[in-house]
């Protein structure tokens, strides 16, 4: 059973700039307020979306040096929020999102791991996480199982 | 990202007097780090009690900061509020630091 807020739909621009990303992100949150959502919750939202928005800005527009647009649109449903993540930017290799096994803790101090923990994180919040290139775009879709 | 620092006998407490570690600032974080523990020979415990918010980026750099102070000195983590405590629950990072709810907690434990 949702909670009582109307359907809730938006959608969030920002450049592919890495300073933009917080700027997206805070726009992005400040619009889910309707859905009330619990500190949990909105923690988890805010965690996918900031990973999945880095990684884009890292990769998928490193080439274009930030120039081109990211767009989120944002819908929320019976089955929780579904996020579409879209940029212009160079295709995912192997056609498919990571499937994010997180590195290794099992190791000395000096060889622990800085990186590689995004797309485990992804994964480990999202319900479902779903990649599609669609003519020159990425297509990212999320769905979050939040404000149910 | 400003850090600022006081001592303890034998501890070093750095406090984070940001909301958030994250891409935007990850690396400023790690040579900020670097800056202040220089020339220190203590345990460094870092207080993120301002902290409401860190992504992967973020937990890459303070780990990157255990790593500079290894193996001489010990980074041990305080105050992490909720957000920053799901990202090291879920990576299973607070398995790899000392973790307190507190830096009073943290200085009662150093101590013992």
């Amino acid at each position: 059973m949702t909670k009582g807020a109307p359907q809730l739909s938006f959608t969030v621009s920002l450049t592919g700039k890495e300073d933009a990303v917080r700027i997206g992100l805070a726009e992005a949150m400040a619009l889910l307020a309707p859905l009330e959502l619990d500190a949990d919750e909105a923690g988890t939202v805010e965690l996918v979306l900031a990973e999945a928005l880095n990684n884009i800005v890292e990769h998928a527009l490193a080439a274009t040096d930030g120039d081109t647009a990211i767009q989120i649109h944002a819908k929320h449903g019976p089955n929780g929020l579904q996020v579409a993540i879209i940029d212009e930017g160079v295709p995912m290799p192997l056609g498919k999102a990571p499937d994010g096994n997180a590195p290794t803790l099992d190791v000395e101090t000096l060889d622990m791991p800085e990186g590689g923990f995004g797309w485990f994180m992804i994964h480990s919040l999202a319900q479902q996480v779903q990649y599609q290139r669609v003519g020159e775009s990425n297509h990212l879709n999320l769905l979050l199982a939040v404000g149910l | 990202m400003e850090l600022t620092s006081s001592k303890e006998p034998q501890v070093q407490i750095v406090t984070v007097q940001e909301q958030r570690i994250d891409a935007s600032v990850a690396l400023s974080f790690k040579d900020r780090m670097r800056e202040i523990t220089e020339g220190e020979k203590d345990t460094v415990v870092l207080d993120l009690n301002h902290v409401q918010f860190i992504d992967s980026s973020g937990l890459g750099a303070i780990v990157a900061a255990m790593k500079i102070l290894s193996p001489e000195r010990k980074l041990i983590l305080a105050g992490l509020t909720p957000t920053v405590d799901k990202v090291f629950k879920l990576t299973r990072m607070d398995s790899v630091f000392g973790v307190f709810s507190t830096v009073e907690a943290a200085l009662k434990d150093l101590k013992g």
